[in-house]
């Protein structure tokens, strides 16, 4: 600013700062008095936020902040009033027995919401998010069940699993391999698989499937029963429905007589609260194929 | 250029103080009369009580946001309804337009809230500090006990109107007695307190302070309004062929007077009434402007003016500017009936009625009673063991009536279809169910639909609810899914 002077532009009446690049000169227009007031302001309480708030980065950590406030600390008591608001209802639901939440539409209902999050969580990642499950897994929308879909039983599987080796009240049945421990030779399971696509509808009965029916008779109505129907004590599937959980096409009925299948289910019990398993056994029931009470199926 | 540098227009203008007289005359008894009557709707409308059941609220008009209800005497509005209220908008807007073209800003004069608190505040303020000399002299007068004493009972009065004005708001939106209790108890909801203390805030402001400001800067009526106004709209006028030239406080003027001139002098003795019982603090000499609301106090201080020096009153009087030309010219001005009606008010009243008319149909019209169905996507199908297809839905049924009903939900056009209700079980399935939904709720049905596998892959069907007793139903499409063939 060489000359003293302030200089005024003379169109508008307002003072230039001196700066002049090419004959083209600064103006100064400052900021509006409650504009900079403003500014000064948030500055202000930019300062008295740090000192309330976590903000200084320190060496081990931040600054607590004389409110003594942390996300963390009001995540925790979120949850803890979350928590409370939920206890009485699922106080409730562990006061009830598995088999009469369905006698209580409004217990259950909550029992079903609170499932429906913890299938997410627990579930999915066999069983599918709309649990209709894969090859291996069952679907359990269906009306389908192997080991029986009142909540009672439904609640029985989830709790002790299936197949766990050293678990005394686990659901466990096995089914032998018939071609890889020799019981049967593959011509036979060809009868037999002749045979089971019969029962199912998938296939005319032939001479090799009558072959085959001697052969079911002789090996597997044991379990399945006499009419391959299944047996819901031994998880045995039923054979005559259009539902298979690793497939009714030739191929895999020969796989499934050969080597055996033994699929398996974690213990919930031991690794899920009690009410959390209740209230996925009530999901899984809601879904559609949950029974109303035990149905015989042995003789059936 | 220089001159602009050295003195530029100030784009601010400093707020005249306004210290509108006492007056009385025919048009502030209609003032006084409209005041009441809107305070009275104001302040009693919420406490009116209308009984509706034990299922509904009794209060006459209710805006329940909580359960999402609109209640006013026998209509209750769900929001889906919504447009019941758009088209209370549309009505009152037209109607706006409609009184405006007609007899101009008689909304801004008379019912407008800001001009009914303004003038109970001005009221008030004349009641506390006197007339408007009184008033003019008592703010320049220095900070006496006195004159402390008095702005505090003022401001006292003021923020007492503005409680009582914030406070009724909230009546309309919660049971008012029950509210009322909890309010004085410090028991009511925050939002409660909180929009009490910002309507008293924005009363006190808007009343006690900024009044004519509001109309004359922040409402955008008066810019609307003027667009609509023409040549045959009624306005308070200013007869300046009777008036002119004033004579300042004399009934006749000499020749001195007029410059020599023998003119007969008129009717306006400019003694100023006018101006000082606006209370927008116009001139309404100056010609018809933004600040007019047409209140017609200015009518009232002229006429009586008019009739105590023995000249025909209406020197100041609603007139359109059709009127004003025909009269100056000597012919008789038009009869009122013809200003209001005429071809542009009957349409703007046909429109307006319309909307009612088509307002009324659609609500004696209505179904209190609606279905909608709403398909389970994960899965979107279960294939059974029996080889039938399961679809899940979920069924929303709506009972408008304010008493519980049981609806009859069946289902057509599906070939093998039967449907079962999540509490039911597949033996009882069939084309219909029977099912109980409470008063004035809307329930929320899973049920589940089988039908044979072989079909369309996206087969339509419908869904249909009928109120058991009455002609009342409702229907929804669907589509059932299955596995392609």
């Amino acid at each position: 600013m060489a000359d003293d002077k302030k200089r005024i532009d003379h169109p508008t009446g307002t003072e230039t700062v001196g700066h002049e690049w090419d004959g083209i000169e600064e103006l100064n227009t400052p900021l509006p008095r409650w504009w900079l007031w403003t500014f000064y302001i948030t500055i202000a309480w930019g300062l008295a936020y740090t000192i309330f708030y976590p903000a200084w980065p320190m060496i081990r950590s931040a600054t607590a902040g004389t409110l003594g406030w942390s996300s963390q600390g009001q995540l925790e008591g979120e949850l803890k009033a979350a928590e409370a608001q939920r206890a009485p209802v699922l106080r409730a639901i562990a006061a009830t027995p598995a088999e009469h939440l369905t006698g209580n539409p409004q217990l259950f209902q909550a029992a079903v919401e609170g499932g429906r999050a913890a299938f997410r969580v627990n579930c999915v990642q066999c069983h599918g998010s709309g649990a209709t499950g894969s090859k291996g897994y069952p679907n359990l929308n269906d009306d389908d069940w192997l080991w029986g879909g009142d909540m009672g039983a439904i609640h029985h599987t989830l709790v002790d699993g299936v197949r766990n080796p050293d678990h005394e009240a686990t659901r466990m049945s096995l089914m032998p391999a018939f071609g890889r421990d020799g019981i049967l030779q593959p011509d036979q399971i060809q009868s037999l698989v002749a045979y089971v696509r019969t029962i199912s509808h998938q296939r005319k009965p032939d001479a090799m499937a009558l072959q085959g029916r001697d052969l079911f008779a002789a090996n597997c109505a044991a379990c399945h029963g006499p009419d391959g129907k299944g047996n819901r004590q031994f998880g045995a599937p039923n054979l005559t429905d259009g539902i298979w959980l690793y497939g009714g096409d030739e191929a895999t009925l020969t796989e499934t007589i050969t080597n055996s299948r033994a699929g398996v289910m974690p213990r919930w019990g031991e690794k899920l609260d009690p009410v959390t398993v209740k209230m996925l056994a009530a999901y899984v029931y809601s879904l559609g194929g949950g029974e109303a009470k035990k149905v015989q199926t042995a003789s059936r | 250029m220089n001159d602009l540098s050295n003195n530029p227009a100030s784009l601010y203008e400093k707020r005249k103080a306004v210290y509108p007289k006492a007056v009385d005359g025919f048009y502030r008894r209609l003032k006084w009369s409209i005041m009441a009557a809107a305070l009275l709707i104001y302040y009693v409308t919420p406490w009116l009580r209308w009984h509706r059941g034990q299922y509904a609220p009794d209060q006459a008009v209710l805006v329940d946001l909580a359960h999402r209800r609109f209640y006013f005497g026998p209509l209750e509005i769900w929001p889906h309804e919504f447009y019941y209220v758009a088209g209370l908008l549309i009505m009152a807007g037209v109607g706006l337009f409609l009184v405006t073209s007609a007899v101009g800003r008689a909304w801004c004069g008379y019912a407008c809230p800001q001009t009914v608190w303004t003038d109970l505040f001005q009221h008030l303020e004349r009641f506390i500090d006197g007339d408007r000399n009184a008033q003019a002299r008592l703010a320049k007068a220095p900070w006496t006990l006195g004159k402390i004493a008095r702005r505090g009972t003022k401001y006292a009065l003021f923020l007492l109107v503005s409680v009582a004005t914030g406070g009724a708001w909230i009546f309309y939106f919660a049971d008012a007695p029950t509210l009322a209790h909890e309010f004085v108890n410090g028991q009511a909801a925050p939002v409660a307190y909180a929009t009490v203390a910002l309507l008293t805030a924005t009363t006190f402001v808007f009343g006690g302070f900024m009044r004519e400001q509001v109309c004359i800067y922040m409402c955008p009526w008066p810019r609307i309004q003027t667009a609509m106004m023409d040549e045959k709209t009624l306005i308070v006028t200013y007869k300046d062929w009777r008036g002119e030239p004033r004579g300042r406080g004399r009934r006749t003027a000499t020749l001195a007077d007029l410059g020599g001139q023998p003119e007969r002098l008129g009717d306006c003795i400019d003694c100023n009434q006018c101006v000082a019982v606006c209370p927008t603090g116009i001139d309404i000499r100056e010609g018809p402007q933004i600040g007019c609301i047409t209140c017609a106090l200015c009518i009232d201080a002229c006429d009586s003016v008019m009739g105590k020096i023995g000249k025909p009153r209406g020197l100041i009087d609603y007139a359109t500017l059709e009127d004003c030309a025909a009269e100056s010219a000597g012919a008789p001005p038009k009869p009122l009936w013809k200003t209001v009606l005429r071809p542009r008010t009957l349409a703007y009243f046909s429109l307006w009625s319309g909307v009612g008319v088509a307002m009324l149909f659609a609500l004696g019209d209505r179904q209190r009673l609606s279905i909608s169905a709403l398909h389970g996507r994960n899965p979107a199908y279960v294939q059974l063991s029996d080889g039938h297809v399961r679809n899940n839905f979920t069924l929303k049924l709506r009972n408008m009536e304010l008493r519980p009903r049981l609806f009859e939900v069946r289902m057509d056009g599906l070939d093998g279809g039967a449907m079962w209700t999540a509490d039911g079980s597949r033996d009882r399935a069939g084309a219909a169910f029977r099912t109980n939904v409470p008063a004035d709720s809307l329930a929320k049905l899973p049920i589940f639909v089988t039908a044979p596998a072989g079909g369309e892959a996206d087969e339509p069907f419908t869904f249909t609810v009928r109120a058991i007793g009455q002609d009342e139903r409702d229907m929804t499409d669907a589509k059932f899914d299955r596995p392609a063939q």
